[in-house]
Formats: structure tokens, C-alpha cells, sequence
């Protein structure tokens, strides 16, 4: 074999992703140009932030909870039980609203809400109602996209906001029920030891990955192939995408905010 | 009204358009007929820009498509798809109506409604069809309802990809009755793809015969029958022998 075989497969590798990310970037910020920009479609909009939203909202709450208990469990299993009454409160509200929070409702949404934005979009496109939606002087970036993005914007740092809450609420539970801590100064310790910036890198965080799972959903959407299989394709690839580059996203978010 | 010149266009190494000429004239109704998968979609597709051809020119009163506004360019066609193409998180009515709730065609509500109700008439659907979803719908149903939205804004130019396919013989007559009307009455441009000869008869001033990427045969509908051209005289008569080969 060719020595230099790998290199070349490297090589188109490496260009391959840069056309990717030239095109992702493209698209994301024609998505930002039509958000801006008039007509606005505030039907699609409420239909988005509906499911994007408050249909999420179950499952974020189921996988916060558990979070924030298991979370919980296992600082104190750990080896903390010395002065755990004030470390397990401090640890789980660092946990939660720092790291996991944001993170896991970012990759629940990137399941929930990008697959079946690339679902809907790829087999819109597939049965040429993307190409009757031009015919029909609409745009479907403006359509179909930016609603759907705005709407991703919008609620998924809501949505970090209660997860974060309903964690540290599975925290107390277990804490106070199975640990026997007091209530009082469980609640007391997470506030005192929590931070303005650790709120706020939570909620940027839920902007960010919000706008990942939307844009990536959409991407792929408007970019499947023909055929179910087309459509299969766009939705396993719009996850993928998702959830690595949320948690991409989250390393250099993290080291954004709290690299001393 | 409308022009193609040299369009080519290919997918990969499959080159589907290589060359196709076709004038439509304002106001007359041209039928394109043409085995399957030689490429009649993808003709109209091109003329609405829907599908970028690789080469040639595509004139619409004698200026090029793609240049001007495009909004106000699309807002002047009405478009059938295939497949009827209708958005299945809508209701029937508002896919009729698509264009008249929102954008520069608004309309009040139940005056989008009122007309979507007509233009459902129009192609034999009853009211009731109004309110229920396309998913709800047989095949031929959803390609009337797909026919009402083209016609719905009452544009000056229409294309109907297949509007008859799927349709039993009398729905196909009373659709060959409203294209043709369409274009007489409303002065209307229309270009029709179809498979169905009779529907040829009912609607075409114009015939173009597609194959083999360029426009074999063009003329009038009434010189079809004695054009002498071999390849027309065997797509008319559906014969499995002759210049074009069954198997493509
Ligand atoms: N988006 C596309 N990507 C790749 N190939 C395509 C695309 N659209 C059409 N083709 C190919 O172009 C050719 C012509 O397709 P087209 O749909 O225009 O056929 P048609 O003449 O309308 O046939 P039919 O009468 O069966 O509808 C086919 O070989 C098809 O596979
Ligand atoms: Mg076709």
C-alpha cells in the first residue's frame, strides 16, 4: 500500500468537516437573518415553542429528578458523610446547575426535539412540500426554520432553569428522606453556596445547546436524501450532530466561564 | 410567454435534460407528454426554479427567470405537484387557501375559507372535505385538493403534473373540463404533463413529446395524429415496439 493512503484519506477527511462546518454556518446564520426579518409567522412560532417547550417539560422534570438523587447518593457514598449535611446541598447545586442540568436537558432535547425536526422537515422534503412551499411565495427557511430556532432560543434555557430546580429538588428528597439532613439547612447551604454566574452560564448554556438542537434538526432536514431511507438518515444524523456538538459546546462554554 | 432554450440538466451521471426547446405561448394550454423518467417533472421544476439547470436559458416575458424579485415572480404560478404535495399538518381548506392567509395575498379569514369551499367545489369535493386532513384523504382526493391549491390565487400561469393520474374516468373528464376552462376563461398560461391521451385531446392547443432529454416533436394537437413522426405516432398509440425502447 500507498504510504501516504492515510494521510490522503486524512487529508479529505479534514476537508469534508471544514465543508460541513462551512455549510452549517451558512445556514445558521441565514436562519438568524430570516428571525430578524419580517414576515414573521407567529402561528408556526406558537406551534414550536409548544413543542419545544412545554412538551418537553415531562421529561426534562423525570431527568432531572433522578439526576439530582442519584447525584445526591453519591456524594454522600463517596466519602463525604464527614460534614455531609453542608458538602451533598453545595455539591448537587454545583452538579446540577453547572454541568448537568444544561447538559442533559440539551441532549433530551437534542432526542426529543431535533429527531422529529429532522423527521418532519426531511419527509416535508421528500414529498416535495418544501418545493410547494417555494411555489407558494414562502420561504422555507423562514417557515419552517426560524420559528423553530427563535422557539429553541427561547425556551430551552427555561427549560435548564426548571431542570436545574427539580434536580436540586431530587437532591433535597433524597438528602432529607433517606439521609436524614435537615431541610432547612439543606435549603440554606445551596443557596448561600450558589453563585449569579452559575445561573446565568446554565441559562447561556440552555440558549446555546437549545439553538444547536434546533439548527441541527432543521439542517438536516432541509438537507435528507430521497426516500424513507433519506429521511431515516437526516434524523439519525441530526442527532448525532446535536448532542456531540452540545457537548462540544459545553467544554468551551465551561472553560468560558469558569477557567481561572 | 414562456421559453426554454438548450436547458440542460443532469443528476450526477444521469443526464436527464440535454438540450430541451419549448415555446408556450400567453394564454394557451401546451401538454408535455413523454415516457416516465425522461425528465417532464424536472422540465417544470426548472421553469420555477425549484431544480437549477446546469446549462441554457429559461425566458418568462422574454426575461430570464431567475433574475427580478422572486416573490413577485412565483406569486404569478400556480404549481400541481406529482405527488400533491399537500402540508399534512394542515387542514384541507388551509391548504387551498395557503397563499390567501398570509404573505402579500392576505385575505380576512372567512373569506380565505369561502374561496378554498369553492375551488374544493370546482374539483368535485364536497364542503365537508374542507375541515378534515390531508392524511384523511384517498390519493385521488389529496391530487384534487393539490389542483384547487394551484388554482386557488387564480394565477396567470398553472402547471399540472399528472392532474388526471389516480382519477376515475368521469373525474378525469370533469378536471380535463376545468383545466381547459381555466385557460379560456381565466386567459391563463398552462403547461400539463400527463400520461393519458385522452386528456391530451381535452386540454392541449400545444403537444411536446420529451425523450431522450430534448423535445422530440412540438406542434399543435390537431397535427398529432398525422405528424409522421415515429416516435409521437408510438407514444399515441402506446405500442411496445418502435423507436423508443420499453426498457429505459
Ligand atoms: N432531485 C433529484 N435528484 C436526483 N435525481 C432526480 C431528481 N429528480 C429527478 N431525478 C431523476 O431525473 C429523471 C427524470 O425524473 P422526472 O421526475 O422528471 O421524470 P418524469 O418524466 O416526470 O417521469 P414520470 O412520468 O414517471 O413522472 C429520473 O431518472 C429521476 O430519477
Ligand atoms: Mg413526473
Amino acid at each position: 500500500m500507498n504510504p501516504l493512503v492515510p494521510l490522503e484519506r486524512l487529508g479529505r477527511a479534514v476537508l469534508l468537516a471544514l465543508a460541513a462546518i462551512g455549510r452549517i454556518t451558512r445556514f445558521a446564520l441565514g436562519a438568524a437573518s430570516h428571525i430578524l426579518r419580517p414576515p414573521f409567522y407567529p402561528r408556526e412560532f406558537g406551534h414550536a415553542l409548544m413543542n419545544v417547550g412545554w412538551l418537553s417539560l415531562p421529561v426534562v422534570g423525570l431527568t432531572a429528578i433522578f439526576t439530582g438523587g442519584a447525584l445526591a447518593l453519591q456524594i454522600y457514598a463517596g466519602g463525604a458523610r464527614f460534614n455531609a449535611e453542608a458538602v451533598v446541598p453545595q455539591i448537587v447545586a454545583i452538579g446540577m446547575v453547572r454541568e448537568l442540568g444544561p447538559v442533559l436537558v440539551g441532549l433530551m432535547i437534542a432526542a426529543r426535539v431535533t429527531s422529529s425536526i429532522a423527521a418532519e422537515i426531511a419527509t416535508m422534503k421528500v414529498t416535495e412540500q418544501i418545493d410547494a412551499l417555494v411555489t407558494l411565495s414562502t420561504h422555507p427557511m423562514k417557515y419552517l426554520v426560524a420559528p423553530r430556532v427563535f422557539a429553541a432560543l427561547i425556551v430551552v434555557p427555561l427549560l435548564v432553569g426548571i431542570g436545574d430546580i427539580i434536580g436540586i429538588a431530587g437532591g433535597y428528597g433524597v438528602g432529607v428522606q433517606n439521609l436524614g439532613f435537615n431541610a432547612a439547612a439543606y435549603l440554606k447551604n445551596t443557596v448561600d453556596f450558589l453563585e449569579p454566574l452559575d445561573v446565568i452560564s446554565s441559562l447561556v448554556k440552555g440558549a446555546v445547546f437549545g439553538v444547536i438542537a434546533a439548527l441541527m434538526g432543521c439542517y438536516y432536514g432541509m438537507n435528507s436524501g430521497r426516500g424513507a431511507q433519506g429521511v431515516g438518515r437526516a434524523t439519525k444524523g441530526s442527532v448525532e450532530a446535536a448532542a456531540v456538538m452540545i457537548l462540544a459546546a459545553n467544554f468551551v462554554l465551561t472553560g468560558v466561564f469558569f477557567s481561572v | 410567454m414562456i421559453a426554454m432554450r438548450g436547458v440542460h440538466k443532469a443528476f450526477g451521471a444521469n443526464r436527464v435534460l440535454q438540450g430541451v426547446d419549448l415555446e408556450v405561448g400567453k394564454g394557451t394550454s401546451m401538454v408535455i407528454i413523454g415516457g416516465s423518467g425522461t425528465g417532464k417533472s424536472v422540465a417544470l421544476k426548472c421553469i420555477l426554479g425549484l431544480i437549477r439547470p446546469d446549462a441554457g436559458r429559461i425566458l418568462v416575458d422574454g426575461k430570464d427567470a431567475g433574475s427580478g424579485d422572486r416573490d413577485a415572480f412565483l406569486a404569478r404560478f400556480g404549481m400541481l405537484f406529482q405527488g400533491g404535495a399537500l402540508f399534512d399538518s394542515l387542514p384541507v381548506w388551509q391548504n387551498v387557501s395557503f397563499r390567501l392567509l398570509r404573505g402579500s395575498l392576505k385575505r380576512p379569514l372567512e373569506e380565505a375559507r369561502a374561496v378554498a369551499v369553492d375551488k374544493l367545489r370546482r374539483v368535485g369535493l364536497k364542503a365537508e372535505v374542507a375541515d378534515l386532513f390531508p392524511a384523511e384523504l384517498s390519493g385521488g382526493m389529496q391530487k384534487r385538493v393539490g389542483l384547487a391549491r394551484a388554482i386557488a390565487a387564480e394565477p396567470e400561469i398553472i402547471f399540472f403534473d399528472e392532474p388526471t393520474s389516480g382519477l376515475d374516468p368521469i373525474m378525469s373528464g370533469v378536471i380535463n373540463d376545468l383545466i381547459r376552462e381555466i385557460v379560456v376563461e381565466m386567459g391563463a398560461t398552462a403547461m400539463t404533463i400527463t400520461h393519458d391521451m385522452r386528456s391530451v385531446r381535452a386540454i392541449a392547443d400545444n403537444v411536446a413529446l420529451l425523450h431522450g432529454g430534448i423535445i422530440k416533436w412540438t406542434g399543435p394537437v390537431a397535427e398529432m395524429d398525422d405528424s409522421g413522426d415515429p416516435y409521437l405516432d408510438q407514444f399515441i398509440h402506446g405500442r411496445a415496439d418502435g423507436p423508443i425502447e420499453a426498457v429505459r
